[in-house]
């Protein structure tokens, strides 16, 4: 199995996306290096709206993942709500 | 609707519905532009927060400074080329999805040619060998590995150049100089390069999906497709590999504090990551590219030898190279135990005796070059690190060289293409690299001796990093920024 993964640079958004997912992805697998944070889940890696948006206390568009992103692993599947990356093996 | 888009057929890759194609970031215009500002706003508000807070005196030590000489000359003319290339695809591309990702794509490239410069130009008001970048950029010898990755993707067709850049550049090379690289650059310190590169790669991401949806969409389009895309994917795996080689050099020798090495970077970026890609492609008949295998047995080899390779050339770079400190050995050889110790401390042990006896190493002959990747003869055979590794094709009667099975495959597949490399050892003895001026036809003419003004290399940029003025004046500058 392959694990998809997403970094971020680190600052106080970032932190609560990475929150969200921790809460999300059981299984999940933090890595932290210096000014930036990498999560490894097996297969499928999820970021959900709803659980953001309750992290950071305010309405959050999946888009704004753009500005603290760092690079990504899968392939990608985006809706309003859901923002996932995944392996077909 | 061939007549308007004339480019998409002669590469033999058959598309039925151009409609299939998703982009799966939906990202329209507006919020492109939206997203965009945002990330730049940000960008210059640190890189005018590190400049006038003398950011340039928090680095490490000023051997790291040589690291952003390096990639100066080898980073932001390929972002423009990249340009180049995704503004010719975002014409050539029936489909709408396409056109417009590619077009978002120029459009970032631009942004990352452009930001690079900047970050760096502050460091050009002190220090040396980086102001003649673009002049070198088509001239200098170690500059023609990256050069030539280029021009062979935009010379090739558009479905060719897409799996070149979006795929090889993008999903192998972009993932290992902006991420654990640029990572390394923080922990030494230096903002510019830190928040350049990030923002950057927040724009890879996007990239790479780009890149692997038209690897999909080939695949699902036509069967007929897959044995093209195989090739390609053999071929550019191994170019983006060769362009690694000093990628790697700058994370193990050149950052002075280190956080991984190109070894553990390699394992997660692209044995992991890629095997991923690769298993998950599979199901369209994809197999794992030839030469990965070779790949992993070189990841312990490769950076040492091009440390090496650059170390013995003290006349011929706009940057310092040097021997590293008894410390940094011992990292490398905990972090590359089957390989430091027993191939590559003694030759540096070596070198650095011989440097402290006043007789600095200084290779003043041309290096023979690979015809396709156009990188130094220096990797070792596979199987043998003693041995040196090369190959020899014959063309129309002509002997061309190879540093490997993979770029001799490369060049016996496109022959005719390949023999118009630009290499410059080769050049030079044909009187193509004098300064404007030259009369090569002279009786006293001697190719090669006015190398140094045709590269426009500033010579306070020569040498060892020891004695240097780089080394000076960075020292005397922190002084002053302590005391009054």
């Amino acid at each position: 199995m392959s694990n998809a993964f997403i970094a971020f640079q680190k600052n106080d958004d970032s932190r609560c996306i990475v929150e969200a997912i921790l809460e999300d992805n059981p299984g999940a697998m933090v890595d932290d290096q210096p000014s930036m944070v990498k999560i490894d889940v097996p297969n499928r890696l999820v970021i959900k709206r709803e659980t953001v948006e309750e992290k950071m206390g305010r309405e959050f568009d999946l888009q704004e993942l753009q500005l603290h992103l760092i690079t990504i692993s899968g392939h990608l599947d985006e809706t309003d709500d859901e923002f996932t990356l995944s392996w077909n093996s | 609707m061939d007549k308007v888009f004339p480019q998409t057929t002669y590469e033999g890759i058959k598309i039925h519905d151009w409609d299939k194609w998703e982009d799966p970031f939906r990202l329209t215009m507006d919020a492109y532009w939206k997203y965009q500002a945002e990330k730049e706003r940000k960008l210059y508000a640190i890189l005018d927060g590190f400049n006038q807070n003398n950011g340039h005196l928090s680095v490490t030590d000023a051997r790291y400074i040589n690291v952003l000489k390096l990639f100066l000359g080898s980073t932001p003319p390929l972002e423009l080329m990249a340009a180049r290339g995704f503004s010719m695809m975002g014409r050539q591309m029936n489909g709408a999805g396409p056109r417009v990702a590619c077009q978002m794509q120029a459009v970032d490239e631009y942004r990352h040619f452009q930001t690079q410069i900047h970050s760096i130009s502050n460091y050009n008001k002190y220090y040396n060998g980086m102001d003649e970048f673009a002049h070198q950029q088509s001239r200098m010898w170690y500059l023609s590995d990256g050069k030539s990755f280029f021009d062979d993707a935009i010379t090739a067709g558009p479905f060719e150049f897409m799996v070149a850049i979006g795929f090889a550049f993008e999903y192998v090379l972009t993932n290992i100089l902006f991420v654990p690289f640029i990572s390394g650059a923080a922990y030494n310190g230096d903002m510019a390069a830190m928040t350049v590169g990030f923002s950057a790669q927040s724009d890879e991401a996007r990239h790479m999906t780009l890149g692997l949806e038209c690897i999909k969409f080939m695949l699902e389009q036509d069967p007929d497709n897959l044995p093209i895309v195989q090739r390609w994917i053999d071929k550019w795996t191994w170019r983006g590999t060769r362009k690694l080689a000093s990628v790697g050099m700058m994370m193990d020798y050149m950052l002075p504090k280190r956080i991984m090495s190109f070894k553990e970077a390699w394992e997660m970026y692209v044995e992991e990551n890629g095997g991923a890609l690769f298993k998950d492609l599979a199901r369209y008949g994809i197999t794992i590219p030839k030469c990965f295998g070779q790949t992993i047995e070189e990841k312990e080899h490769v950076t040492h030898q091009s440390w090496i390779g650059f170390y013995m050339k003290p006349q011929a770079t706009p940057f310092h190279t040097w021997i590293p400190t008894p410390d940094e050995m011992d990292w490398l050889s905990e972090k590359y135990p089957n390989t430091f110790d027993k191939y590559y401390r003694p030759v540096l042990e070596h070198l650095d005796a011989q440097e402290k006896a006043g007789n600095r190493f200084d290779n003043k002959t041309a290096p023979m070059n690979c015809q396709v990747c156009v990188s130094t003869m220096k990797f070792n055979e596979p199987g043998d690190p003693m041995e040196m590794c090369f190959r020899e094709s014959i063309y129309q009667g002509e002997k061309f060289h190879t540093c490997s099975d993979h770029c001799k495959e490369i060049f016996d597949n496109e022959p005719e293409k390949y023999i118009q490399t630009f290499i410059s050892s080769h050049q030079v003895l044909q009187g193509n690299c004098e300064p404007d001026g030259t009369d090569v036809n002279a009786a006293d003419f001697k190719p090669g001796q006015n190398m140094l003004d045709y590269w426009k290399l500033d010579k306070r940029a020569l040498g060892d990093f020891n004695g240097s003025e780089d080394q000076k004046n960075f020292a005397a500058w922190r002084e002053q920024a302590t005391k009054n």
